[in-house]
């Protein structure tokens, strides 16, 4: 399988899409006609063929336009990517896993030698070509968590374990649904997750973080999140509200499905061996209506989870002010035929 | 709970109690490595018991090639170590979990100081290494009873760093001059028996530290004790718990699924509900807090204990 790697943009003039089989692997995040938060966690252990959840660390068509994308917003502001100093052996650890992983992954894209602690790590795609010693952050151009984030897809937090609770000590976070690392840097897993309504009733964050501390090496997790946004742009965060939160008042009828995308957030968490942390890797994807609703089960189901989704949640996904308009868009797509179980298309 | 089959590939006596075990993968695959502090659940099949013990690692965390762990010989213990001491030989495959640590450093501290008791010098034989390799500023105290019964002093390195206190020749560890002259930024951990836990605590409390700077190693073996009878909710089935059997190991003979994961009361993984309770539930975690231990409506079965008339688990 090779990959074509897009030549797009998720800012300014978007010409971010989706080829016809980007479209068939999206991962839709909803297995039933209803939504409400749960510890929907399962092992991360490989999936579909041809899905997001095949590979490790999944690289698609995106890929290369994304990594653009996050040296513009680094170059912007530098603070999206932030490691506390005790957090430089879980950057080493996390470096170390990406590289693995991928080269095994996918050969054909990436090389890792290693001689000891001599480690030479090519990366096709983007023409990089390193040597360097491990554990020694001198021999890199910048932190070891750093490094490898301007290579992999998706946002990244290194959380140290300590007290019984998880403390977001590292990221490197610019395609984020509304939330900040230099907000959250140093938090601990109830503080960053303070404004999630509902859940905290329901116990799920207390069920989530003892789950999590007991994450085995190894034995990798992943759920999949999920929200809605307004093109098809990365970097949706608090810093930057002013540019694309005035982009949700140009929704209307007539650009609906092409303007609106829903943004899934395939998450997984990881022990690391010599430190002790857990990566918690927030890999984004985004489909837009108009695409979403070639598949007849996701067009039918996307309508009825909206559409009954309690207004608390519609509000804390930002999307409260333009549901109408997406519901009518949807409508005419659900023929109130049932819908098969399990998230893939039929 | 991933797990392998490792070849034991040294066996050597430390003291007349304590003998070291190093375990290598079969194919010579390097293992997983880990973070100082670490353990491993180490499963002996017992003449048609399955026993399974939870050993620190005592090996370099950096070092794949192999695990070590040092077993001390405990005779009235539940027969877990008298098995690694009578039984295994080498050349034994052993089916060993993968790491687990409950007892990691916290990474931020400016000093590392350790203190041992006894057999619990072992996790921080693994930290020591790990240290060194950061280059991190550590102290550590090691206190025993004898020189002879002293089974880590064969493993410690001679640094100015490591201090051994014995009792019998009159060098008693001072916990007032070790915790009253650190600097700010230290971080102290200890493992041992409960009393030298609890002295350091003291210690610290009465010289001031913060709670959050000094860590204990809260792992334990299941003690033994009178054999007590447990009902199932779902099935009414009627388990009976063994005086040197755990309620766990007792569930999982009987074919019960229990996740778990530290088999010491630390994790928290094999927490079970409490769905009738007439006598009293003896709690042996550091897991339940004092409010939901007194209201005995949860149980951590790999190290509690039951006396009474009846007590009935949502199993």
């Amino acid at each position: 399988m090779t990959i074509q790697f897009h030549d797009e943009t998720f800012r300014d003039d978007y010409t971010f899409h989706n080829s016809p089989e980007g479209i068939r692997r999206f991962p839709f995040p909803f297995d039933q006609d209803s939504y409400m938060y749960s510890v929907n966690l399962e092992p991360h252990a490989g999936g579909k063929a041809g899905s997001p959840f095949e590979k490790r660390f999944d690289v698609d068509e995106h890929y290369v336009a994304e990594m653009r994308d996050r040296a513009i917003t680094l170059a912007e502001d530098p603070l999206r990517c932030q490691s506390l100093p005790h957090m430089e052996l879980a950057g080493w650890d996390f470096l170390e896993l990406v590289m693995v992983s991928k080269s095994e992954d996918y050969p054909e894209l990436f090389m890792l030698n290693r001689d000891g602690d001599r480690w030479h790590w090519i990366n096709r795609p983007l023409g990089i070509e390193q040597r360097f010693t491990f554990l020694d952050a001198t021999t890199l151009p910048c932190g070891p968590m750093e490094y490898i984030t301007r290579q992999t897809q998706g946002d990244h937090a290194l959380l140290d374990q300590r007290d019984g609770n998880l403390w977001m000590d590292a990221g490197m976070v610019t395609s984020q649904a509304d939330w900040s690392l230099d907000f959250d840097i140093g938090m601990n897993f109830f503080e960053w997750h303070a404004p999630v309504p509902k859940a905290h009733e329901l116990g799920v964050f207390q069920r989530a973080l003892k789950f999590l501390l007991n994450l085995q090496q190894g034995a990798p997790s992943r759920r999949l999140n999920w929200t809605m946004t307004v093109n098809p742009r990365l970097d949706t965060s608090p810093e930057n509200y002013h540019k694309w939160g005035p982009e949700k008042r140009t929704v209307a009828p007539g650009n609906v499905g092409a303007k609106q995308y829903l943004r899934v957030e395939l998450q997984t968490l990881w022990r690391l061996p010599r430190s002790n942390a857990i990566a918690f890797p927030i890999r984004c994807y985004l489909c837009s209506l108009e695409d979403l609703v070639t598949v007849p089960k996701w067009g039918r189901r996307l309508h009825r989870v909206l559409r009954d989704l309690p207004d608390e949640l519609a509000e804390y996904k930002g999307f409260a002010v333009n549901r109408p308009v997406i519901l009518d868009y949807l409508a005419p797509f659900d023929d109130g035929a049932p819908t098969s179980p399990g998230i893939f298309p039929d | 709970m991933t797990s392998r089959l490792l070849r034991v590939s040294a066996i050597e006596t430390l003291s007349p109690l304590v003998t070291r075990f190093r375990f290598e993968d079969p194919e010579g695959a390097l293992l997983p490595l880990f973070s100082g502090g670490a353990h491993v659940v180490v499963e002996m099949p017992d003449a048609g018991v399955l026993r399974r013990n939870a050993y620190s690692l005592i090996s370099d965390p950096m070092d794949g090639s192999g695990y070590e762990i040092a077993v001390r010989r405990e005779d009235g213990g539940r027969g877990g170590s008298r098995f690694m001491h009578t039984k295994v030989a080498l050349g034994d495959l052993m089916r060993i979990s993968a790491p687990v640590n409950l007892f990691s450093l916290d990474l931020r501290a400016k000093k590392h100081v350790m203190i041992a008791g006894g057999i619990g010098i072992t996790p921080f034989l693994a930290q020591l290494k790990q240290l060194a390799r950061l280059q991190m500023p550590f102290e550590l105290h090691y206190a025993a009873r004898s020189r002879a019964e002293a089974a880590g002093l064969a493993l410690l390195p001679a640094s100015p760093q490591v201090h051994v206190h014995v009792s019998e020749e009159g060098n008693r560890m001072d916990l007032g001059a070790i915790l009253g002259s650190q600097p700010l930024g230290t971080h102290v951990y200890t493992c041992g028996p409960e009393g030298l836990i609890e002295a350091v605590a003291e210690t610290g409390a009465r010289l001031g530290w913060p709670k959050t700077v000094l860590h204990s190693e809260v792992f334990m073996a299941p003690p033994p004790g009178a054999p007590f009878d447990v009902t199932l909710a779902k099935t009414g089935k009627v388990v009976t718990v063994g005086p040197h059997q755990s309620l766990l190991e007792a569930l999982e003979q009987a074919e019960v699924e229990v996740e778990w994961m530290c088999r010491g009361g630390a994790c928290g993984r094999c927490e079970t509900g409490v769905h009738a309770c007439h006598g009293t539930i003896e709690h042996h975690d550091h897991w339940l807090s004092d409010d939901e231990r007194a209201s005995q409506t949860k149980i951590m079965p790999c190290v509690s204990r039951f006396t009474g008339e009846t007590l009935v688990l949502d199993l």
